[in-house]
């Protein structure tokens, strides 16, 4: 039953239905040693919006895609960057040219060869401003891509091109010791042409979509589950074990871990952080609760009072926050305090920590007290203050206690809001009624980048209104390093800066939680979290 | 009452039948008795208790009842002391549920009186606009209000008060039907007075039974879909909070920590089902077909 | 007859027209759009975005062009499903909907209408109330208390049935019991009442003392006159199961209707959200006059209407 399906092909599946009043007997009937497939069910929190890997966002798609599509570079089951339909690449011009060579006889899964056009124009349509891709700013390194995201150029203009069937230039703006990684992201998969021209928006659906990943989308009924099977054209095909994958939508995680118990989840998405200690205690060895390269943490509005220009309050209420108690009591998953801004274990970097992380409780507290005085704030005239959080019950608990420390500490008031997504996110961005905003970043590839961009002035994630000249420039210093430690040195001085202003309250370092049955082999942690199926194996059990 | 009393009507007094038929209803006595005590208990507790309701111990996060400090339900997911916010939110349960109640009854009686009495045209148009809103999803409706309008309380009353008050429209029109025809009306209607008047004094007062029979079989499916909306997400802001809340947090939690499930459940099913029997009870008792 | 249906039908327009304007023009006025999302669009791209969906043009205008759609039956494309069109997901969402909210009321009727006979028939007696405590117990808990209750002991303690999807009969079981259940509670109460009514009539007396078995009676003389609150009801019980119907999907991940509503009214899919309600609109149009029909059918008095 957890593993085992029969393989249906023709009429088989009406004659199954039609058979099998329970699914029982459906088993006895139908189910032999020799047929086993392997099957993997999998829990995947939110129903995708498309599987257009351009228009594509979120994480349960990007979990989806990268088992339909292959980049040209891929990942290991530990995270790092391995060739993927490219077999190797050559950098030139002191990192600023990449040729990646394809692998000989690549094919699409309906068996149209893989080209390296494919992959310019799956790279020129997630640039081209019409596609309106969300992810287009991770195409910033390449030449011209600025440009072109902005309409200013045509998307030809992008700076990659097919020198010829089998390989790709794509020339960078400026070196970036992280862009192989960033060619594992779905923003820049390949699209297959002929189906788009024929099918347009529709190419991504079912019966439809042709990809050139280890599987191939099978069946996807709205709010149930999206299939997969094995793409038989896939060029590492033998390797891959799992036959079919079933991705589940379940944004209710209470009722996944009860599917996941019931045994029709071999894989949850996530487990809710109320649960955690009675998971530890009952399921323990099916749990993963590893590092995630994500923050979660608090946004201050710079553009309005209190916030503005006022980071001596910002400092008072971030010192009176237990970020100890936040993390190991409240999350309890074994989350990291986060006295930093980009997450301990990112490729390439040593973090960055504010001084006061290693104070003691008292004197921590003491300083916010005087930080906060200076403020001109006191007990007879405290802040008050509003936290506006989108509707979740983690995101519920994390305000509540961050209200009751400041509180405690600082006297602050604090009014809670939880708004429904929409509503929160627009008020976010107004910049107008938002005060404190709860907020939390998953890097998009594993490079300190990824989580320092967010502030540079007018990026559209940074609803804190934060703009720093000095920051700027000094990421702009650290992209045109060469030299990979004078980049992170820089990129570090950025984070330092940072720190300095507190536009943000960090308060801890992500964890990705799963249950993984014990017969699903292959189960690697790693900080990107990503977990491809055909890394995975399910031996009879 | 007196007007009533006052233009002839039935000598024995329907609130003597009342209280006879209900005395001969145990049951229903013993669930008013209950309703009672635990209003009472959402009233003083939150008062007297040694635990404010936004009161965190994080020391004792999630304790089971009995386990740390004075916590007679145990504490929540932030170490808040349920037994203070089961109480706590009782009262918000309770306060939307009479508030949301007597919305639909300010409309329900105002529509439905008015069409019973003047009848004809103008009751069968009236009653016609019924017909139609009860073709609507009104839950739907009060979702979407809630989603797109963040939650205000007193746009929680209007939106619940709204779906109920169809059932009391109906209600309230085939007594004042009834009603109209009686002598007392007309004796009211020689004497000169206005049909406003009449209304006002001689069909809503004479309409008190029927519309508390119906009030009070509205109060618990008030509460219920305020507990709904909760589960949607959609309930009363923190650090405030309701039956609905609780048991929603509770029924996520039910195994890790049940008694976050068992004292705020308990407490809710107890008082919808008193509010059921009683309301059974007075429809029993009040309606003379049934005796 | 025809004229009755056909005149019912008529003043069904306008209630659906209702419908159709509330809705619009509150999805409209809320706060974020269908576009909204944590990485923002550049303005111009997502200009660009809305326009191809006409979100540019005028409201009243984009109102007719909707109207315009609607009389053809065609609710549009979802705006958050790219590439889907909202007949799609209807026709999808709505069989999964139907068979789960049918199973449920089909169980309501039998379990309610069974307890409330019983009930009736032990006036008074222990069974009596024994019967309509258990009823109404079934009335005071919120069924997403029920639901995960049913599921913990009869999904993942015993291992009976499924804890979710919907993927056969089996997985039918515990989200149709859940559903039903306040539903069961309100029809025994209401059936319990008209029986006792119905078997205080002079009738029901005349055919116990001409000396035929109680069953006759009941089935026979006293049913079909007793069955005439539970079948007003009907109209408001579905309604109920539309509603409950939200909860109990999201719970056992059933792909409903009811699924699509929610998730469309926070993602702000215009489209989906109106095509959901419009549709149960008109179906609970639809179902009511079937009720009135059926109502005919059992008291002939109501026919000449």
């Amino acid at each position: 039953m957890f593993s085992t399906e029969t393989p249906s092909h023709g009429g088989i599946p009406f004659l199954r239905a039609f058979l099998c009043v329970s699914v029982a007997l459906c088993e006895f009937a139908f189910s032999t040693p020799a047929q086993a497939v392997q099957v993997l069910r999998k829990g995947n929190e939110v129903e995708p919006e498309t599987l257009d890997p351009h228009k594509a966002q979120g994480i349960s798609a990007a979990n989806i895609l990268r088992d339909l599509y292959e980049g040209l570079t891929g990942e290991a089951p530990d995270g790092s960057v391995v060739p993927g339909a490219a077999e190797r690449w050559e950098v030139a011009d002191e990192g600023r040219s990449y040729t990646f060579f394809l692998r000989e006889g690549a094919r699409w899964s309906n068996g149209d060869p893989l080209t390296a056009e494919d992959y310019a124009a799956g790279l020129r349509r997630s640039a081209d401003p019409r596609t309106g891709s969300k992810y287009s700013q991770l195409l910033l390194p390449i030449e011209n891509a600025d440009a072109v995201t902005s309409g200013r150029l045509p998307p030809e203009a992008l700076g990659v091109g097919a020198l010829d069937a089998h390989r790709l230039q794509i020339r960078l703006r400026a070196p970036a010791p992280h862009f192989p990684g960033l060619l594992t992201h779905h923003a820049t998969f390949p699209v297959h042409r002929p189906s788009l021209a024929a099918h347009g928006e529709r190419f991504a659906r079912p019966g439809l979509l042709v990809g050139n990943g280890a599987y191939r989308l099978d069946q996807w009924v709205m709010q149930s589950h999206i299939a997969l099977v094995r793409n038989t054209e896939y060029w590492d095909a033998a390797q891959v074990a799992v036959d079919r994958v079933v991705y589940y939508p379940t944004e209710n995680a209470a009722a996944e871990l009860k599917r996941y118990r019931a045994g029709e989840l071999d894989w949850t998405g996530t487990v809710p952080q109320n649960q955690m200690p009675w998971v530890r205690q009952n399921l323990g060895a099916e749990l993963h609760a590893t590092p995630y390269l994500g923050i979660y943490y608090y946004g201050f509005n710079l553009t309005r009072a209190p916030f503005r220009d006022n980071p001596k309050l910002r400092r008072a209420l971030a010192l009176a926050v237990d970020r100890e108690i936040l993390a190991g009591k409240i999350a309890a998953a074994g989350e990291t305090p986060a006295y930093g801004w980009v997450p301990p274990g990112t490729a390439g970097y040593a973090p960055v920590i504010a001084p006061w992380a290693s104070w003691p409780a008292e004197r921590r507290l003491a300083e916010a007290r005087r930080l906060y005085a200076e403020a001109g704030y006191s007990a007879e005239r405290p802040l008050e203050v509003e936290i506006r959080y989108n509707t979740h019950a983690d995101h519920k608990k994390i305000a509540v206690v961050v209200a009751y420390m400041w509180q405690q500490a600082l006297g602050v008031r604090t009014r809670l809001i939880n708004e429904e997504w929409k509503v929160f996110l627009q008020s976010r961005r107004f910049k107008r009624d938002t005060q404190v905003f709860r907020a939390s970043w998953i890097g998009d590839y594993d490079d300190p980048s990824s989580f320092l961009e967010l502030f540079r002035c007018g990026n559209g994630l940074n609803d804190t209104g934060y703009c720093n000249t000095a920051y700027d420039a000094l990421l702009d210093a650290a992209a045109a390093q060469t030299d990979s430690g004078l980049r992170r040195a820089r990129m570090q001085d950025a984070e330092r800066l940072l720190l300095e202003d507190l536009p943000v309250l960090p308060m801890y370092f992500y964890v990705s939680r799963h249950l993984v049955k014990p017969y699903v082999r292959g189960w690697r942690a790693n900080i990107m979290d990503h977990h491809y199926t055909k890394h995975f194996r399910l031996p009879p059990h | 009452m007196n007007a009533a009393d006052l233009s002839g009507a039935p000598a024995r007094s329907p609130w003597q039948d009342v209280r006879q038929a209900l005395r001969r209803r145990p049951a229903v006595m013993a669930s008013a008795a209950l309703l009672l005590v635990v209003v009472l208990l959402c009233l003083l507790v939150p008062l007297f208790a040694p635990y404010a309701y936004d009161q965190l111990d994080l020391q004792s996060i999630a304790a089971p009842p009995g386990a740390a400090g004075m916590h007679l339900f145990g504490t929540d997911s932030v170490g808040r002391d349920l037994f203070v916010r089961t109480f706590h939110g009782g009262r918000m349960s309770l306060l939307v549920g009479f508030a949301g109640t007597l919305v639909s009854l300010a409309i329900g009686v105002a529509w439905g009186a008015v069409a019973g009495y003047f009848g004809g045209r103008v009751d069968q148009s009236m009653m016609r606009v019924v017909d139609i809103l009860y073709a609507l999803p009104f839950m739907f409706l009060v979702i979407l209000l809630m989603v797109l309008f963040g939650r205000h309380l007193l746009l929680m009353f209007l939106a619940i008060g709204l779906i109920n008050w169809l059932d009391m429209a109906r209600v309230v029109r085939g007594q004042a039907l009834a009603l109209k025809r009686r002598e007392f009306v007309d004796a009211a209607r020689l004497a000169g007075l206005r049909d406003a008047e009449i209304i006002r004094r001689h069909i809503v007062p004479n309409l008190i039974g029927a519309v508390v029979v119906c009030a009070t079989l509205t109060i618990p499916q008030v509460i219920l879909v305020e507990s709904f909306l909760s589960f949607l997400g959609l309930g009363v802001q923190e650090p405030a909070t309701s039956w609905g809340a609780l048991v929603n947090e509770g029924a996520a939690d039910m195994e890790a920590a049940p008694w976050t499930l068992i004292f705020p459940a308990g407490f809710l099913a107890l008082t919808l089902l008193c509010f059921n029997l009683v309301g059974d009870g007075l429809r029993d008792a009040l309606d003379p077909k049934s005796r | 007859m025809w004229s009755f249906v056909l005149k019912r039908l008529l003043s069904a327009i306008p209630t659906l027209f209702l419908l159709v304007a509330l809705t619009f023009f509150l999805m409209r006025v809320a706060p974020g759009g269908p576009f909204d999302a944590e990485r923002a669009l550049p303005p111009e791209v997502q200009a660009q975005v809305e326009a191809a969906y006409h979100l540019d043009e005028p409201v009243w205008r984009q109102f007719g062009r909707y109207l315009g759609g609607l009389m053809q039956g065609d609710l549009g494309p979802s705006y958050q499903y790219a590439g889907y069109t909202v007949n799609e997901l209807v026709a999808q969402g709505f069989p999964v909907s139907l068979q789960l909210g049918m199973a449920a009321l089909l169980l309501a009727l039998l379990l309610g209408g069974g307890a409330g006979i019983l009930a009736a028939l032990k006036y008074n007696g222990p069974a009596d109330h024994g019967i309509m405590a258990l009823a109404m117990t079934g009335l005071a808990l919120p069924n997403f208390v029920v639901a995960p209750l049913l599921v913990l002991a009869f999904a993942v303690t015993l291992a009976w049935l499924p804890a979710g999807g919907w993927d056969g009969p089996a997985s039918l079981v515990l989200p149709v019991l859940a559903l039903a259940l306040p539903q069961v509670a309100a029809i025994a109460r209401l059936m319990r009442g008209s029986m006792i009514e119905v078997l205080g009539q002079g009738y029901v007396r005349a055919a116990r003392a001409k000396g035929l078995p109680e069953y006759r009676v009941v089935l026979v003389h006293a049913l079909k006159p007793a069955l005439m609150p539970v079948l007003s009801y009907l109209g408001p019980a579905t309604a109920q199961l539309i509603t409950g119907s939200v909860v109990i999907e999201q719970i056992f991940s059933i792909p409903g209707l009811g699924r699509h509503f929610v998730q469309g009214a926070l993602n702000r899919d215009y489209t989906v959200v109106m095509g959901v309600v419009v549709f149960y609109g008109a179906l609970i149009i639809l179902f009511n006059l079937i009720v009135d029909l059926l109502y005919g059918v059992l008291d002939p008095r109501v026919r000449q209407r």
